[in-house]
């Protein structure tokens, strides 16, 4: 089973324990698309888990569209953990995806945005340095 | 608690375009429970903002400081050694909290990332609702815990108008008539008497038609 190498997998114990600021994070760190592949509806070990995900990916796609990296670089997948095959179509699917919308915006201007994600605790370390 | 809603993003972007260097602050209570200003919703327009402001080529330095409130002295204190290294802060606490922050730091630009709309309490998870808009003299005895000021749209106080239809009021048909609601918790207490008990003509003072409102304890001051 071959899916395409640009793909990275961050494992979480359920797509319902996935928050808005992890897939903004990815953006910020440079990622082109996120996409989520959870349980198939009605299967998730976890209950409801993969409906919240759902509903979290909706309101990223608002999110992403509002701050300019574009809604459609957000998706939302379900399959099986038995589904190897459906696995790697979803991600050359999404590959392609991507790869149709180009990189994204952020980097337009040659430089990824390193996640500066400086709470005020940070700062004063910084500081008192 | 006090329900905002995050400001458009525009509008948003708009307000912190001259700046580079932003104190985006948070707060722990109300807006935290209805989802719109706590440490979660700071982080994510932080997010935004960097993105967008990147995409632009015009990067933003934001840091993220949630505050337990913003409406104690105490806490609007604790930032005083770090607010002067920021060209502004954008507060998505409540206006009660941008006000204090803004009179606290009087030469900081403070900008409201939200819209601060009412007084109200969570009926289910995502979904908050208007209870109280702090008339300041309070006649929950007399209408069975139900408030005609604000569950009834023309604030009424002896019985319903000519527009409530089907137990729904003519302002929106998803909207619960308060004197609807009154009547039938009247009904359910068998004290439907007190329908008939002619409440007076409000007076509006107590409440912000009066002008703005304080109140001190004296035995309290230091």
């Amino acid at each position: 089973m071959n899916y395409p190498t640009n793909v990275k997998i961050v494992k979480m114990p359920c797509t319902g324990r996935v928050d808005i600021i992890h897939v903004m994070k990815a953006f910020e760190n440079g990622a082109d698309g996120v996409y989520l592949a959870g349980c198939l509806e009605g299967e998730c070990h976890f209950l409801r888990g993969n409906l919240r995900a759902k509903k979290r990916v909706g309101h990223l796609k608002e999110l992403l569209e509002e701050c300019g990296i574009g809604g459609e670089r957000v998706a939302m997948y379900n399959l099986s953990s038995a589904q190897g095959q459906r696995f790697a179509e979803i991600a050359r699917e999404m590959t392609e995806k991507i790869r149709a919308l180009g990189p994204s915006p952020i980097k337009k201007h040659g430089a990824e945005l390193r996640a500066q994600s400086v709470t005020s605790g940070e700062q004063r370390a910084q500081c008192a340095e | 608690m006090i329900v905002a809603n995050r400001k458009p993003f525009e509008e948003i972007v708009e307000m912190v375009k001259p700046y580079h260097k932003v104190l985006l602050l948070g707060c722990n209570e109300c807006v935290t429970v209805c989802a719109t200003g706590g440490s979660k919703e700071v982080a994510v327009l932080a997010s935004e903002l960097r993105l967008y402001r990147e995409k632009e080529g015009q990067p933003i330095e934001i840091t993220e400081h949630t505050l337990e409130r913003n409406c104690d002295p105490e806490y609007v204190e604790s930032l005083r050694p770090m607010v002067g290294n920021y060209d502004a802060v954008m507060s998505m606490a409540c206006g009660c909290g941008i006000q204090f922050v803004g009179e606290h730091y009087r030469d900081m630009r403070v900008l409201p990332a939200v819209n601060t709309t009412f007084d109200g309490v969570t009926e289910e998870q995502g979904v908050w609702a208007e209870r109280c808009l702090g008339c300041g003299n309070c006649i929950l005895d007399k209408t069975l815990g139900i408030c005609p000021v604000t569950r009834c749209a023309k604030s009424l106080f002896n019985g319903p108008c000519g527009g409530s239809t089907g137990g729904k009021c003519e302002v929106n048909k998803d909207t619960p008539c308060g004197w609807q609601l009154i009547v039938d918790r009247l009904k359910e207490m068998n004290l439907m008497e007190k329908y008939m008990e002619i409440q007076p003509l409000k007076d509006w003072s107590t409440s912000h038609g009066g002008g703005p409102r304080k109140r001190v304890r004296e035995d309290l001051k230091l």
